[in-house]
């Protein structure tokens, strides 16, 4: 008699299997209520922790950091929902959800402006006098993780890395390495030639006009062509701290070429 | 205010420093001081209060002045005040910030908190009458400042800056049994992420044998933790009881303004409208998300798109694609060519949505685009 093989062996098998997922069906469904009853203590150490040390996530921008990097190290997001223990008992979700509206409502009034790229810096800036004297401390770091939630609402928000900083991304342009180097290039004085990306990146002529069309026609360069010697392309994320008053819509119209 | 005398802030022998709050703000009765926000000292014999940029310039009144006092609870937009009320100034009073005030009280408003500690302090000191035991002779002068390198502080608060120092060692200390407690909560917690995904990993082996109403449950507790949920790896907890609630919600909330702004919004608009009128326990974007999802399977008509450039909005069951493309091509084809900012213009949209419209219209191939350095403009297609 062969072994193994024959309907024998196969129903076997299929009992076997039966059996199996059974238990381990009761494994799972046992493991949920453990789960349950662990989530009940975790809650009442969460109080615990947040009964005395809720001001100081509050008040540290340095824990905050220490907090959220413990976090992700284990596998956790405080930020995910409004819902989880972590935000409705320690209020790390309403600090970083209202920042998130103060960073779109700062972007939105700026993006007529800068085309909808801000750095960092300004954007930080802006943030801090929009929140008022009395408000809580907020730092670079809380400014990024805040914009990294506000991605997954589509609408573009990124963050491009750029002379030791950020700029601040808040419209679905498509900027890539391309752009992203020409950026960089520009960051120094706040506009860029062809000549200069000739130079610094060796690229074409061809190659450095289609990228600064690009920035253009996405609003996020300005150009100046009646400077002294070549045109310039103007990036308005970048010369905040040199001009002197804002720009209304209607001005930013009649100004772009 | 007219009881408060300027003074040099030395303490007097025998007095003693009691507690000190900052972002207090004087009021003479009911008006506000002329004076900036300052920090606010209790001493065993007076009330002092220091502006934060002048530090010399201090005002103090002896706690004897002091008839009663009483708390006044904070409102939307006021802060707390200890309302005291004092004795006239006696004739011999030297001079202070008013001469003459119609007031005989005055407030501390305290715009950083503070004032529960600050006015059992008061009381305390008020009860014990420290003052009286001990009698004020000559002021002992400062010790030199310079202990903090280069930085010149004339005042000569000893026992204050003494008080600074405990708080700020007492602040350390919090500090790292704060990381201490931290660190054994998360060990706690990721005990939490690797049952989660050991119960993940059997559900996916056997689909369907765990029931709809174990998933959910399962769901709801990944919420909590903030654990992704490792089965479909998608936006946390998605589909829990939650995200339904909420989606009804939205369905509620966002009507009228869906209407007013021609039935579309992104996303982040959504998000910034609903949490300001929320005031409090914000809903995280990705809670948005989720609810936005579930819109369909609730039958409410609202909907949830993502165009091609990733942009998502909301929009009204009720504006159907032919519609919008059709009122999109009309507008174009009166004007004879339209820009995303003059449709935006027009039709009272955000510029992001009117180019999405545009760009929709022309991927359905009613109108076609002039691409140039002056702006992307939209012609009727006429091929």
């Amino acid at each position: 008699m062969r072994k193994g093989v024959g309907t024998g062996a196969i129903a076997k098998k299929k009992l076997a299997e039966a059996k199996y997922k059974e238990r381990g069906n009761v494994l799972a469904e046992d493991q949920i209520i453990q789960m349950s009853k662990q989530l009940e203590t975790f809650k009442s150490h969460l109080e615990e922790f947040a009964s005395k040390h809720k001001q100081e996530i509050r008040k540290n921008p340095q824990f905050r950091v220490q907090f959220q990097e413990m976090c992700a190290t284990i596998g956790v997001d405080p930020l995910a929902s409004g819902k989880g223990f972590w935000s409705e008992m320690l209020g790390v979700g309403d600090f970083y959800y209202e920042l998130g509206v103060q960073i779109i409502e700062v972007c939105l009034a700026l993006k007529h402006r800068n085309g909808g790229l801000i750095t960092l810096d300004e954007l930080h800036q802006r943030v801090l006098k929009g929140r008022g004297k009395y408000a809580q401390e907020v730092s670079q770091d809380d400014l990024v993780r805040a914009i990294k939630k506000l991605k997954v609402m589509g609408n573009g928000f990124g963050m491009i890395p750029v002379g030791g900083s950020y700029l601040v991304q808040s419209v679905p342009a498509e900027l890539n390495m391309d752009h992203t180097v020409v950026l960089q290039l520009a960051e120094k004085k706040g506009y860029v030639t062809v000549s200069e990306i000739k130079e610094s990146l060796k690229w074409q002529k061809e190659r450095a006009c289609h990228v600064l069309d690009h920035l253009l026609k996405e609003g996020l360069a300005w150009l100046d062509s009646q400077a002294a010697g070549e045109a310039q392309y103007w990036l308005p994320a970048l010369f905040s701290e040199l001009s002197s008053r804002d720009v209304t819509p209607e001005e930013a119209n009649q100004m772009t070429p | 205010m007219d009881r408060f005398t300027w003074t040099n802030s030395h303490l007097e022998l025998n007095e003693t420093y009691v507690i000190e709050q900052g972002g207090v703000r004087l009021y003479d009765g009911d008006e506000k001081a002329k004076l900036n926000v300052g920090t606010a000292f209790l001493t065993t014999h007076r009330l002092i209060w220091s502006d934060i940029k002048y530090e010399d310039s201090c005002l103090s009144i002896p706690l004897s002045q002091i008839i009663f006092f009483e708390e006044e609870a904070a409102r939307i937009g006021k802060s707390a005040k200890i309302v005291i009320h004092l004795h006239p100034a006696p004739a011999n009073k030297e001079p202070g910030p008013y001469k003459k005030s119609k007031f005989s009280y005055i407030k501390l408003s305290f715009k950083e908190h503070g004032q529960i500690e600050f006015y059992r302090r008061l009381t305390e000191e008020m009860t014990l009458k420290r003052w009286e035991n001990t009698p004020v002779s000559q002021s002992i002068p400062p010790p030199v400042a310079g202990s903090r390198g280069g930085h010149t502080r004339a005042v000569g608060i000893v026992g204050i800056e003494r008080k600074i120092e405990e708080k700020r060692k007492e602040m350390d200390k919090n500090i790292s049994e704060a990381f201490e407690d931290l660190s054994k909560l998360m060990v706690k917690a990721k005990e939490m992420v690797e049952l989660s995904r050991s119960i993940a990993n059997k559900i996916k082996d056997k689909q369907g044998d765990i029931t709809e109403d174990e998933t959910i449950r399962f769901k709801s507790y990944l919420l909590s933790m903030g654990i992704a949920n490792p089965v479909t790896r998608e936006t946390h907890g998605s589909g829990t009881h939650y995200h339904l609630q909420l989606a009804k919600q939205l369905g509620d909330m966002l009507q009228a303004p869906l209407e007013e702004r021609g039935g579309m919004m992104a996303l982040t608009e959504v998000y910034c409208l609903v949490n300001r009128a929320r005031g409090m326990e914000l809903l995280s974007p990705e809670d948005l998300v989720n609810a936005c999802k579930v819109f369909e399977s609730l039958k409410l008509p609202l909907r949830l798109r993502v165009f091609d450039s990733g942009v998502m909005v909301v929009q009204l069951q009720s504006h159907s694609e032919e519609e919008m493309i059709a009122s999109a091509l009309d507008n174009v084809s009166d004007k004879g060519s339209l820009t995303a900012e003059e449709f935006a213009k027009l039709l009272g949209l955000s510029v992001l949505l009117s180019k999405e419209r545009l760009l929709l219209a022309e991927k359905m191939g009613h109108l076609c685009r002039d691409d140039s350095v002056e702006g992307l403009r939209f012609y009727p297609n006429l091929f």
